[in-house]
């Protein structure tokens, strides 16, 4: 194993692999996306050398990597809480109380969107449509866990639930 | 929410058994990948197959509308590598009806790929799913593993010359990407920004090959079309809008959800199977086909049928389905100004007029919501948006502006009301009161 890979671990290179294999062989870069999210699930976030060591690795240059990192809005370039909840306030959401659910959470964790709680527990963000609007209003946790009708008691279980 | 309440259920037969019927067997066990045994086995022609999708009147699921057996034969028959990709990159405010079929029945889109792939001469093909669905995604794949192992991927399918396999590749939160090129630029592993057209993917698509890109919703429909026939399909619906049509309703009904009706269905029945209005309250607006679509006032909506045809005639735009329920709590200047800011967040920012108009359009709604509007202000969006439509690579653009025009079009005293008494029309306590998030009498 190449040295300059050991930011990443052995399992997350293994992942990676696993995405690498779905492309023809001289189209590595498309599992860019799927590999920088394997990373920030190691990291907590993405700095711009981890963005590099998953360039390197798929032969792409840094600058590629990054520009695919800045423009999808679920990596985050910056250090997050425990736990990032993204709340979705786009129309169909705030008629059932998307905007409500994301003031509730505001007065609860004492924070505003894109800040941080100090214990370093929650991040706040404001999110775009999730494409579940029916089960209104949604909420992700660390962008792979959608939560459903998030009306106050549910906030309010989530909340003690993220230890 | 699983299924609730359908006519003439097809797409959504499967649904019944909510978490527990979407496996190869459930599939397999309502007839599932017979109508691929059966082309195979039979021979029949790749003309032959895409015949019978274009006698059905099938129309793009995902908001444009185009048959997609037309889009089917535009591939050429000679080239050596073709694509088939499936857009489930569902991020059409209001529109959540992919994220069901992957979730309740991933199999007959995969046979509905598979099918596509057989008729076009595809030997390999993608499945773009939304990122902020992860867990669909990760069930997609799971679902892939069992069709690779039951012999319906991979080559020599069944036994046959025709070999095609099939993978998932997931988004990462950018609207633009269900922009069918934008989406393919996204699986090169790229910034999702949408290429000039033409050529069109079916000439130069993924990794400048030939390509089928199709919605979630047109893939799944393949299988029953070719089980009863492309006739039969198109009966259901009406002349020129073909068979059953998912339609996801969300806002102000008592139960949101998917519901799959014919294709000339009355929207006052699709809006009796959603429960009716909540709280009984009074209909206001509806957008009948994604944030993008134009609004329409409700006496205009009560009068329409569900279909392309129909909700064009009306001035607006079928689109995705996605059915946007308001009621008079609703205050439609607020209720633009989070549209106005979702297209403005999205826009890829690679032309100007929808890079600089959307941020116009955002900035100018924002300051009427919060007193600060200007008379002038009405006749200044209408003007951003005509700078806007027609003049970009991508319908980002018009997206944004069709809101914006439609919104001041119908509901043109509210937004005055806004501008001269710097408050809304529909007081707070009754907005507050309409998204049911807080529980009557509580603070």
């Amino acid at each position: 194993m190449n040295k300059q890979y050991d930011m990443l671990s052995p399992e997350a290179l293994g992942k990676i692999d696993r995405e690498v294999a779905k492309y023809p062989a001289d189209q590595k870069q498309s599992a860019v996306m799927a590999a920088l999210v394997i990373a920030q699930d190691e990291k907590g976030w993405l700095p711009k050398e981890t963005i590099a060591v998953v360039a390197g690795y798929l032969g792409m240059p840094p600058m590629a990597a990054y520009e695919v990192a800045s423009f999808y809005n679920m990596y985050d370039l910056h250090p997050v809480g425990k736990y990032k909840l993204t709340v979705c306030t786009n129309l169909p959401c705030a008629l059932s109380g998307g905007v409500h659910a994301a003031d509730y959470v505001k007065e609860k964790l004492g924070i505003d969107f894109n800040e941080t709680t100090p214990d370093g527990k929650f991040t706040l963000k404001e999110g775009e449509c999730m494409g579940a609007c029916g089960d209104a209003p949604v909420l992700l946790v660390n962008n792979k866990r959608m939560c459903s009708f998030m009306l106050p008691e549910a906030i309010d279980k989530l909340l003690a639930e993220c230890k | 929410m699983a299924l609730i309440d359908t006519i003439n259920p097809l797409l959504t037969t499967g649904w019944s058994k909510g978490d527990a019927g979407w496996s190869l067997k459930d599939y397999e066990a309502r007839g599932g990948y017979a109508q691929l045994k059966r082309i195979l086995s039979s021979k029949m022609s790749q003309d032959e197959v895409i015949a019978e999708v274009k006698k059905s009147a099938l129309r793009g699921r995902g908001g444009a509308g185009f048959p997609a057996g037309l889009k089917w034969s535009f591939m050429p028959k000679a080239a050596p590598e073709k694509y088939v990709v499936c857009n489930t990159d569902e991020g059409e405010p209001g529109t959540f009806k992919d994220r069901d079929l992957l979730r309740y029945d991933p199999h007959s889109t995969i046979e509905g790929m598979i099918i596509a792939a057989y008729a076009v001469g595809a030997k390999r093909g993608y499945n773009y799913i939304h990122g902020e669905i992860f867990d669909i995604y990760q069930r997609f794949e799971e679902a892939l593993d069992q069709a690779r192992a039951a012999g319906y991927l991979g080559e020599r399918i069944l036994g046959s010359d025709f070999s095609f396999d099939l993978f998932a590749h997931h988004g990462w939160g950018a609207y633009i990407c269900g922009e069918e090129t934008g989406l393919l630029e996204s699986i090169e592993g790229k910034k999702g920004q949408p290429r000039y057209k033409p050529p069109f993917p079916a000439n130069f698509g993924l990794y400048g090959k030939p390509t089928t890109i199709n919605n979630t919703e047109t893939f799944a429909a393949i299988p029953f079309i070719m089980g009863m026939g492309g006739e039969a399909y198109l009966n259901l619906g009406k002349p020129n809008n073909g068979g059953t049509k998912l339609f996801s309703v969300s806002g102000h009904v008592n139960r949101p959800g998917n519901y799959e009706v014919p294709m000339g269905t009355p929207f006052a029945k699709l809006l009796e199977m959603a429960g009716g209005m909540r709280g009984g309250r009074k209909l206001k607006a509806v957008i009948p086909g994604g944030s993008s679509a134009p609004v329409l006032p409700a006496e205009v909506m009560m009068d329409c049928t569900m279909d392309y045809d129909s909700i064009a005639k009306a001035g607006s735009m079928l689109g995705s389905g996605a059915v946007i329920v308001m009621d008079e709590t609703v205050c439609m200047v607020k209720a633009l100004e989070r549209l106005s800011y979702f297209y403005f967040e999205e826009s890829c920012g690679q032309c100007t007029p929808c890079r600089e108009g959307s941020g116009w359009l955002y900035r100018v709604v924002h300051r009427i919501e919060h007193g600060e509007g200007r008379p002038e202000d009405l006749d200044l969006l209408n003007r951003v948006t005509d700078n806007m439509m027609g003049k970009t690579i991508c319908a980002l653009a018009d997206a944004a502006a069709f809101p914006v025009r439609s919104f001041i079009k119908h509901f043109k005293s509210e937004f005055e009301y806004h501008i001269e008494h710097k408050k809304c029309l529909v007081s707070p306590e009754v907005q507050r009161a309409g998204s049911g998030f807080f529980k009557a009498g509580a603070a």
